[in-house]
């Protein structure tokens, strides 16, 4: 049997012959990665936008407005395809190292630059980790698996043509759970399943600069050989929030595989969208493809304007041609691409120098070959997002909101789960209410990165326990929080100490405070006597006030209804 | 010294072994000798200069009786699509003539540290894309057999015609070819300039010119010996041959290149045991078979006669000689000429002036910089097959052709399979149909015909995979070497090569060695 042999080790620059060394690629003038943000208007964006990538995070979506009107004479159709680099420290066919941010074409083979004679040879760390996200995503992988050659004139493509998986892929037939929630848009999360035709492995290109005023085009193939999985997904979508939600799904499970650092920021994870609109009833329409969107808040917006555009196109009575267009952040339109008027004929060929990839798949029969063994793989898989959603839900009683907040939100979750478990007194709906309400609005009201706050797990546990034995009261949490995580010098229990924010549940002392306040505002007493009940509010606000928010309102409230209707 | 050149390695090493000889002397000879026959145009660069300094190398490892091995110190040449470090790998095109690669190939690597000395870089057709050795970018390679350079060295046993080498000065381009598309490397092997050259056999590139130019040609198992660092013509088929003067001298210099190379993933997995072939070979009980369809319209008698001879030979040897049936064989060559050209478009696609090679001067457009480089920097050959094969690969066209030819690449793979399944250790056929055709005879027919005939013996053992050796048999009636060809199994080259040293030893082709006289004295 002739199986594709691996590159023995997954470490970068290893002394594999073929020393990594800087292309003779007539670079005009020097570049490095600290101007490149100049030129690449992608990482410009990243740079500037800090509040975008705290969105991201927090996963709150855009503030899109659906237009319902239109929407139900119009059924639009949307199919991702999305290119996730895979975390590896060499190449996939290649031993140059995958550094993003190296000096330009430092990370750069004989192989990468497609010197004449030199082979690939197939990097086993990257059939793993693709097929650990294939199991991920419920696909079938495939025992054979065969490389095609796909070929276009490109610069920053060296051989002429990617090395990719046309024929057989990787694996196929998966499947993916997500919850699709956008406060605004879909206020209610609902559940929504993708399909996905086929996970393969292939090659990513260099990059070009065009310098059209002097006429010049500078390379760098330290992204070339690059390896990708390239997750290829059914048209099951119907609008930018739905794909949108599916990236963030994909992003989770990526991450919690460690199969790709999913830095969209950096291209290590881009998207290309299909879409399509038709009438109800009236088969498919022609679609577009606009490629490389390169954030999730790109994704949903890219796909709502594309099908607002198409509706607006249909309805002025233009037709939609089958194109390929891309996202301009500037001016947040899709654009035509140029130079892809003509359609592309690929030549598709098998790759002569990669035998078929086998794995082995059959856990009953011995491995003997020493393949990549995937039922070892599957029984290596973590915990995935959906898992975690259903046991916040099911073993914790959280509802959908919470449950697809906290595990959108990887810190947030650990602190959970540790506080949960530290004490099983503590009530978990309570836990996840101070970490989703209290939490997360102090960290947007400083405007801070929830990644870059210091937060342990046992002050949380200290300031839930101090809730639930009423010792403060949720207002005062918020303030003990922000507190905290501005100058955290000290635990939560020594903050409401040193302020003295201790809550007052005393009920005589609360009565007598009580007692206070309506005879200072009598005037409030009589329109409540009045029958003007809506005031009450008023009389609470001012016992709130009275005791600087330490009182226990809860008594509070039930003190004054006695007091007020003796 | 002259006689030294044209002994076997064994001879030589034990000379060096005895101290009787440096290897310093044999490579300044050699390189001498290299530069002498310039007519012939074997080289298309002699290294002379790195020569000396291995040669000097393998001089102190002998001073201190630690040489490395049979091949240290020993010449040999290499043909110019295999990459090596430091020296320019042209491929015989303009495109490559600028290219110095800084990697060696793992068969050169390999040579290097058994201590050979790499003599030159021999020529050959444009990107091995030839039967002739003509269509170089670096003009055509000249057989020596018939030549005037001829007259430098004397046939042992004598052949009848050495005054008949006068004929071919006269008539304009009346010379014979070499073969091809490793014609260089076997003339360098011809005149003694080295005792093994290396040549790429895809077809029969090998195999082609050492039976035009009387030497032993093999072609080892596809997998068996590493392709990393030959510059591909077909990958699937591609296989760096061997070019010596005797089965002997191809056997050492393949222990020393076969085995696993972890740059080249087809290779077969399976460790490489060097092949010991005993001094007395012997054929009997062999069954060899004679496919009926390797006689193609065209086969020279005087080759069919070869081949009923060296079949009596056998026979009285032993060997049980089996009439046998490859019925797909007729289909190989158009079969051959298809996927050949899909892969060439393919493996040609890198050479656009961006990353090495040849770039001209054009800043129009990318596209243009394409267009004109490749425009330049290929022959016709190389252009026509580049568009035939990106014709066939077009997504309309590529089951008609390349998945038909794929189907038919497995008939004429299990046509071998069969014949090995019913007991038949070895077939024996021709392996060109003539002997050396005269270059204005050859180039009468395009390149593209003349492969189609040149390979028809040959290139069905690159379909299949499996090994064959061209051996020598005897001069024909016009003083040029015929030779026939025996093929084998999937890495049964030990036998293989056991029966082709007992037909050498039985046939005693004539030697040509260098006269005391000539060039280096």
């Amino acid at each position: 049997m002739r199986v594709c042999t691996y590159n023995t080790y997954d470490t970068a620059n290893a002394s594999d012959g073929e020393p990594v060394k800087i292309v003779k690629i007539y670079l005009k003038y020097p570049m490095n990665y600290t101007n490149c943000w100049k030129i690449n208007p992608c990482i410009k964006r990243w740079r500037e936008n800090k509040p975008y990538l705290r969105m991201l995070k927090h996963c709150f979506g855009t503030e899109a407005k659906s237009r319902a009107e239109t929407k139900k004479k119009w059924r639009s159709v949307v199919g991702l395809e999305i290119h996730a680099q895979i975390q590896s420290n060499s190449k996939l066919f290649s031993g140059s190292s995958t550094m993003y941010g190296s000096p330009i074409n430092s990370n750069v083979s004989f192989f990468d630059c497609a010197t004449p004679g030199t082979l690939p040879v197939l990097n086993k760390r990257c059939v793993e980790a693709g097929i650990l996200t294939a199991l991920a995503l419920s696909c079938k992988v495939n025992e054979v698996s065969l490389f095609d050659r796909k070929h276009y004139f490109y610069a920053d493509l060296p051989a002429g043509y990617q090395i990719t998986q046309q024929r057989q892929a990787l694996a196929i037939d998966g499947e993916l759970n997500f919850q699709v929630y956008t406060p605004g848009i879909h206020p209610r999360p609902y559940s929504k399943v993708s399909k996905i035709k086929q996970l393969q492995l292939e090659q990513d290109s260099g990059k070009s600069l065009h310098d059209l005023i002097a006429k010049r085009s500078l390379v760098d193939l330290n992204r070339a050989g690059i390896p990708l999985m390239e997750l290829v997904f059914e048209p099951d979508l119907s609008d930018g929030e739905e794909a949108a939600a599916l990236v963030k799904e994909i992003v989770l499970i990526l991450k919690r595989l460690g199969t790709c650092s999913c830095k969209m920021e950096e291209g290590a994870l881009r998207v290309d969208a299909n879409i399509s609109v038709n009438r109800p009833g009236e088969k498919l329409g022609t679609r577009t493809e606009v490629k490389n969107i390169g954030s999730i808040r790109s994704v949903a917006a890219a796909v709502k304007f594309e099908i607002d555009r198409q509706i607006t196109e249909i309805e002025n009575g233009g037709t939609i041609i089958n194109e390929t267009r891309s996202w301009d952040t500037e001016i947040r339109k899709t654009v035509p691409m140029r130079d892809k008027e003509e359609k592309q004929d690929y030549r598709f060929m098998p790759e002569p120098n990669l035998p078929p990839l086998h794995v082995h798949v059959t856990k009953e029969i011995k491995n003997k070959y020493g393949l990549v063994d995937v039922p070892l793989l599957q029984e290596s898989l973590p915990e995935l997002p959906e898992e975690t959603r259903y046991n916040l839900k099911n073993n914790f009683g959280l509802d959908s909101t919470a449950a697809i907040i906290l595990t959108n939100e990887n810190n947030l979750l650990n602190i959970f789960e540790a506080v949960v478990k530290e004490d099983s007194k503590r009530k978990p709906k309570l836990v996840s209410n101070i970490l989703i309400n209290q939490l997360l609005t102090v960290v947007n009201r400083k405007a801070l990165e929830l990644d870059t706050c210091i937060l342990n797990a046992q002050h949380i546990g200290e300031l839930v326990d101090m809730l639930q034995n009423k010792t403060i009261n949720l207002t005062t949490a918020e303030n003990v929080l922000e507190e905290y995580i501005t100058e955290s010098s000290m635990t939560p229990k020594q903050i409401v100490e040193k302020n003295n924010w201790t809550q007052i549940t005393d009920e005589h002392q609360l009565t007598q405070i009580c007692k206070n306040i309506l005879l200072q505002r009598a005037d409030v007493v009589k329109k409540y006597k009045a029958g003007k009940t809506k005031v009450f509010r008023a009389l609470v606000g001012a016992v709130a006030q009275e005791t600087k928010n330490r009182a226990d309102m809860a008594t509070v409230v039930n003190i004054l209804k006695k007091l007020l209707d003796e | 010294m002259n006689k030294i050149l044209s002994r076997p390695i064994k001879q030589v090493s034990n000379k060096l072994n005895a101290g009787e000889l440096k290897p310093s002397e044999i490579c300044r000879a050699a390189v001498k000798l290299a530069n002498a026959s310039k007519p012939l145009n074997a080289y298309i660069c002699v290294t002379g200069g790195s020569a000396e300094l291995q040669a000097q190398e393998s001089d102190a490892r002998y001073a201190e009786s630690q040489p490395l091995g049979t091949l240290d110190g020993i010449p040999i040449a290499i043909k110019d699509n295999f990459c090596t470090s430091g020296t320019a790998t042209t491929c015989a095109s303009l495109m490559l003539a600028n290219f110095v690669p800084e990697y060696d190939a793992t068969v050169y690597s390999r040579l290097k540290n058994v201590g050979a000395v790499l003599i030159g870089k021999t020529n050959l057709d444009q990107f091995a894309m030839g039967s002739g050795t003509i269509d170089s970018y670096f003009g055509p390679t000249k057989n020596l057999w018939k030549s005037t350079f001829m007259n430098n060295y004397f046939c042992h046993p004598s052949s009848e015609s050495e005054t008949s080498n006068k004929e071919t000065s006269d008539v304009p381009d009346n010379w014979h070819i070499a073969g091809g598309s490793s014609g260089g490397s076997a003339i360098a092997v011809a005149t003694g300039s080295c005792y093994a050259a290396l040549g790429s056999d895809t077809g029969g590139s090998t195999r082609n010119p050492a039976s035009y130019c009387g030497l032993v040609g093999l072609k080892p198992t596809y997998g068996l010996v590493s392709r990393h660092g030959l510059i591909p013509l077909v990958n699937s088929m591609d296989v760096p041959g061997i070019i010596t003067r005797k089965i002997d001298d191809a056997v050492l210099v393949l222990n020393a290149i076969a085995g696993p190379d972890d740059f080249d993933s087809t290779m077969l997995k399976k460790e490489f045991t060097p092949i010991e072939l005993p001094e007395c070979p012997s054929v009997d009980g062999l069954r060899i078979g004679i496919p009926k369809q390797y006689k193609p319209p065209g086969l020279n008698v005087e080759v069919e006669k070869c081949l009923l001879d060296v079949s009596k030979h056998l026979e009285e040897g032993g060997a049980k000689i089996v009439p046998v049936s490859m019925p797909h064989t007729e289909h190989s060559i158009v079969c051959y000429s298809v996927l050949n050209q899909c892969e060439v478009a393919s493996n040609m696609a890198r050479y656009d002036g961006i990353e090495f090679g040849l770039r001209v001067d054009q800043n129009e457009s990318t596209e243009q910089l394409y267009a004109e480089t490749r425009c330049k920097g290929f022959n016709e050959v190389v252009r026509s097959r580049i568009l035939t094969g990106n014709y066939f690969l077009l997504a309309e066209n590529y089951e008609n052709y390349f998945v038909r030819a794929m189907k038919v690449r497995r008939l004429i793979y299990e046509d071998f399979e069969k014949v090995w399944n019913s007991d038949i250790d070895l077939l024996l056929t021709p392996t060109t149909l003539t002997d050396a055709p005269r270059y204005r005879e050859f180039i009468s027919m395009d390149n593209q015909t003349q492969c189609s005939i040149q390979d028809v013996c040959t290139q069905p053992a690159n379909m299949a995979g499996v090994p064959a050796v061209s051996f020598p048999v005897r001069l024909s009636s016009n003083g040029l070497p015929l030779s026939l060809q025996l093929m084998a199994p999937v890495l049964h080259e030990q036998q293989m090569l056991t029966t082709a040293k007992w037909i050498e030893q039985v046939l005693q082709f004539p030697e040509i060695v260098l006269k005391d006289s000539s060039l280096l004295m």
